[in-house]
């Protein structure tokens, strides 16, 4: 619904394009008409992001035009060295990383990615990694922990791939195996939700020290559409699973899954990539200052405690 | 399995004169089974070699020299964090389930002897809630592992899951790297964990602490794996290959050490932990 009025939305950028235009070209000053423009749209747009329903804003995290890893690698990162292959099979390009410096150090980036177009998706798997994506991940982050460098990743999949080939590389022990590489890791790790955090093949590379959420980003056990088709028995009843899956931003901050939402503009990550990078960056520069001042021993043993805590029961 | 179609008519008359639970039909061969014949058998057919669903405390009962001798946190309850409902409400779920079959959650866990030998043991029970791990499976895991590094036991988790528990949300997800960050602590105890793998094993629980055993195995026949026979064929749109995602299929695949039936699953356990411990 919400997401409706985004052509409206397009109308009122493309007449504010045209304005800077006209008043740099004919020298007239159009500042204050264009203040107003930019000052109403920001208004609408606020409204209509508080309006999202739990199923808008599983559409805003999978639009096609939303900042992916490599887009936050360019943004944020210098010195960016990307490092391919599992050293078993193959290089899966679902999953990328590599070293970077970020703020004045060398740290290790991972992350899902997702392709632009179809001939980039069809090559990247629409983001859906196999086995050897998150063995590439293991050896990434064990790479860091050699040399004491932080890992971020950039997490941003519909789920790990089902497929035939998947299940006979191991795509559970793939999955496991980072959980327990992660959980003993012996240098920060920090994960930042940038749109689908899609149930284990999200997870084989989000547990972390900290972990990050954009506004629209959302985070599931399962998707909308498969809890639906089994819990409801129909897809079409992917909205209500939304709802009661409780998967935004928001939910999971309640949920205490989460430490920190960072803020998207008020039409949604992809239509200011650079403000949303800047505020990634200084989201992410702020919790690594933080972690960096642990020794590795109080690290793990932090991370360990927090995932030991998580769930919900009750004795009796 | 549909295709084998046994005349089971021929025994209905006789069955009703009969107490209930008498007969079963397997699954395997469709032969029709004498139960305490069967049980005697460790519940695996005669005929054929399947092995029959078996709740946890008779697991226990198979690897456990006198069976669990103290069983732990069995009064953990779920919560309903998110207030769960579809067309059933997620508390009514876990009532039905907790009557059918009993009310210690999708596993049961505690403390045994193999040929003398203290273990600490956790048995997933799948007539809970498809064996699926909700919150009160992970914490009774994580309470276990704790154990058997607090006394230096060997573990050992006898799996049956269809992965996580959805009505559970973001925290049936949590438990996969909370259970992992348990086992990661056995590891550096230097204490072995011992995987077994029934039917089925699939989803989050695959994806967690089922492949991470020091040592992996499985019992004929079983399913394993980390998506769906179902998820997988709608999404490739082809048909999967004979014998795709059974033990022996993860077997030639290097997933599992070894497929071991279960009547010999004891001794042999019983071995590994003498080169383990
Ligand atoms: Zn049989």
């Amino acid at each position: 619904m919400a997401l409706e009025r985004s052509e409206k939305f397009e109308k009122m950028r493309e007449r504010l394009t045209e304005l800077k235009e006209l008043s740099s070209r004919e020298g007239i000053d159009m500042s204050e008409q264009i203040e107003r423009l930019e000052d109403q749209l920001d208004a609408e747009q606020a409204d209509a992001v508080a309006e999202l329903s739990r199923y808008d804003r599983v559409k805003l995290a999978r639009h096609q035009e939303r900042p992916f890893t490599l887009d936050y690698i360019e943004r944020l990162c210098d010195d960016w060295v990307e490092l391919h292959g599992d050293r078993h099979y193959r290089d899966d390009p679902s999953i990328v990383g590599g070293w970077a410096s970020f703020g004045g150090r060398s740290v290790m980036v991972i992350g899902h990615q997702k392709g632009r177009d179809m001939k980039e998706n069809l090559a990247r798997n629409f983001g859906s990694p196999h086995p050897e994506g998150y063995r590439k991940a293991e050896r990434l982050m064990k790479l860091a922990e050699k040399f004491g460098r932080p890992v971020l990743t950039f997490v941003d999949t519909q789920g790990a791939y089902p497929g035939i080939g998947a299940e006979e590389r191991g795509q559970a022990e793939a999955i496991a195996r980072n959980l327990l590489v992660m959980a003993g890791l012996r240098t920060p790790i920090i994960a930042c939700v940038i749109g689908e955090g899609g149930s284990g093949g999200a997870l084989g590379i989000a547990v972390a020290d900290r972990v990050l959420m954009l506004e629209n980003a959302i985070y599931s056990v399962i998707s909308p559409e498969g809890c639906a088709a089994i819990l409801w028995r129909s897809r079409d009843q992917a909205e209500q699973a939304a709802e009661a899956l409780k998967l935004t931003a928001q939910d999971l901050l309640e949920l205490e899954v989460i430490d920190e939402i960072v803020p998207e503009p008020p039409g949604g990550a992809h239509t200011r990539p650079a403000e949303t990078a800047r505020a990634v960056g200084e989201a992410l520069e702020r919790h690594l200052a933080e972690l960096e001042a642990l020794e590795p021993d109080e690290l793990v043993r932090l991370r360990r405690e927090k995932y030991f805590q998580m769930g919900a029961w009750e004795e009796a | 399995m549909s295709w084998f179609k046994k005349p089971k008519q021929k025994i209905t008359s006789q069955k009703r004169e009969l107490p209930p639970d008498v007969w079963e039909k397997c699954d395997g061969c469709g032969e029709i089974l004498y139960s305490g014949r069967l049980a005697e058998n460790d519940h695996v057919c005669p005929t054929c070699g399947h092995h029959f669903r078996i709740d946890a405390l008779t697991y226990a009962g198979l690897l456990l020299d006198e069976g669990f001798e103290e069983e732990f946190d069995t009064g953990l309850r779920s919560a309903d964090p998110l207030g769960f409902v579809d067309s059933k409400s997620y508390r009514d779920r876990i009532e039905a389930a907790s009557e059918e079959v009993g009310p210690e959650d999708a596993i049961r866990t505690g403390s045994g002897r193999v040929d003398g030998r203290q273990v600490k043991l956790g048995a997933m029970e799948f007539r809970f809630i498809g064996g699926s791990m909700g919150s009160v499976v992970g914490e009774k895991i994580r309470r276990l592992a704790e154990r058997a590094v607090d006394e230096r036991d060997p573990l050992i988790i006898v799996s049956a899951s269809g992965g996580a528990r959805m009505q559970e949300g973001i925290y049936s997800l949590m438990q996969m790297a909370k259970t992992s960050a348990a086992l990661d602590r056995v590891a550096d105890a230097g204490l072995p964990f011992l995987s077994i793998l029934t039917h089925p094993t699939t989803g989050g629980v695959t994806a967690s602490y089922a492949m991470l055993g020091d040592v992996i195995l499985a019992e004929p026949g079983a399913l394993i794996g980390f998506a769906g026979p179902r998820v997988i064929r709608e999404t490739i749109r082809q048909d999967l290959p004979e014998g795709f995602q059974r033990s022996e299929f993860l077997l030639e695949h290097g997933m599992v050490d070894q497929i071991v039936p279960r009547g010999e699953l004891k001794e042999r356990v019983s071995v590994l932990l003498g080169h383990m411990c």
